[in-house]
């Protein structure tokens, strides 16, 4: 059973609606921040090594044409 | 036993067996925590006497938890990395501390918001209110004094050091409203008794509480691994690894 009659009175917890939704709010955005910073790290840190390791392989290269 | 230990201590073992296992968590966090604020909110009773607002404890309860959790998980590993310099520890307990204090920050800030139509204050300065913020403050000072030394190892050690200091003050947050006379009420799940709260309110609360964990695992296993990447960049495995994944585009 459903504790609300409507999305309306869901929205305003009988008047609570500044207090439950400021801690929920605040949950979800950590928690979504979290997950997002973790996926974002990931990727910058993958470029930075493929972008270095390219760099040395041709560095590697250039050495070996002048020797 | 020492022989697995060893394996799980090695990056290399533990990037593999991560990548394996961090998927089902992720999946296993996002399934609980839907099905447990969807119920928590929607469906779930209101209380006879706090009405809606009762509605933040399945926020509430399980960010608390989590704190203390991710403060004895990051003192353990602290433990680990000191005794026997396994990094992998380290690593852990580097990403572990940020999230720890982010859900201290959450059981404060939902906590202030909850007394407020409860007790009719945002904040005294109770036992466990006041223990709790404590803790906040060692979090930030475990992430300050680790990035406090031109070393890394230094700042590891001084790191592990303070986390396992600071594990005192665990059983001083748990015990508070037990030993002192505080506002804030006895604890919602105990080992011994059952809830003092129906059914239809506290299993939501407890798939929250194991969403929450499972979000924890999760996002320990993501971050540790980028850990990895960024400190072992040098080895060899992960050079092979990194020119696998761009040869692969």
């Amino acid at each position: 059973m459903m504790a609300f009659d409507s999305f309306s009175a869901l929205l305003a917890m009988d008047g609570h609606a500044a207090y439950v939704w400021s801690a929920w709010g605040l949950t979800a955005l950590l928690l979504i921040a979290s997950a997002l910073h973790a996926r974002s790290e990931r990727r910058h840190l993958m470029q930075n090594l493929k972008r270095r390791q390219r760099r040395e392989h041709h560095a590697d290269r250039g050495k070996a044409h002048e020797s | 036993m020492w022989a697995f230990i060893h394996k799980l201590g090695s990056p290399k073992w533990f990037y593999a067996i991560s990548a394996r296992l961090q998927p089902w968590f992720w999946g296993l966090a996002i399934l609980l925590l839907l099905v447990g604020s969807v119920w928590g909110l929607v469906f779930a009773p209101s209380d006879y006497q706090q009405g809606n607002s009762f509605r933040i404890i399945y926020v509430h309860v399980p960010a608390a938890i989590l704190a203390q959790s991710c403060f004895v998980a990051m003192a353990v590993s602290g433990v680990i990395f000191l005794v026997w310099k396994i990094k992998i520890a380290d690593m852990a307990a580097t990403v572990i501390a940020p999230f720890g204090a982010a859900m201290t920050f959450v059981a404060l800030f939902s906590g202030a918001v909850w007394g407020m139509p409860t007790w009719g204050t945002w904040w005294v300065w109770d036992a466990r209110l006041t223990s709790m913020l404590i803790q906040l403050f060692l979090y930030l000072g475990v992430i300050a004094l680790r990035g406090a030394f031109a070393s890394r190892d230094s700042g590891a050690r001084a790191a592990s050091v303070l986390a396992l200091v600071g594990v005192v003050n665990i059983p001083i947050i748990k015990y508070s409203v037990n030993w002192w006379n505080t506002l804030h009420q006895p604890a919602t799940f105990t080992l011994t008794e059952r809830p003092a709260m129906p059914v239809e309110m506290w299993l939501p609360l407890l798939i929250m509480v194991l969403g929450f964990y499972c979000f924890f695992i999760a996002l320990t296993l993501t971050r540790t691994r980028n850990e990895i990447l960024r400190r072992e960049s040098a080895k060899r495995w992960v050079r092979e690894l990194v020119a696998d994944t761009d040869r692969r585009g």
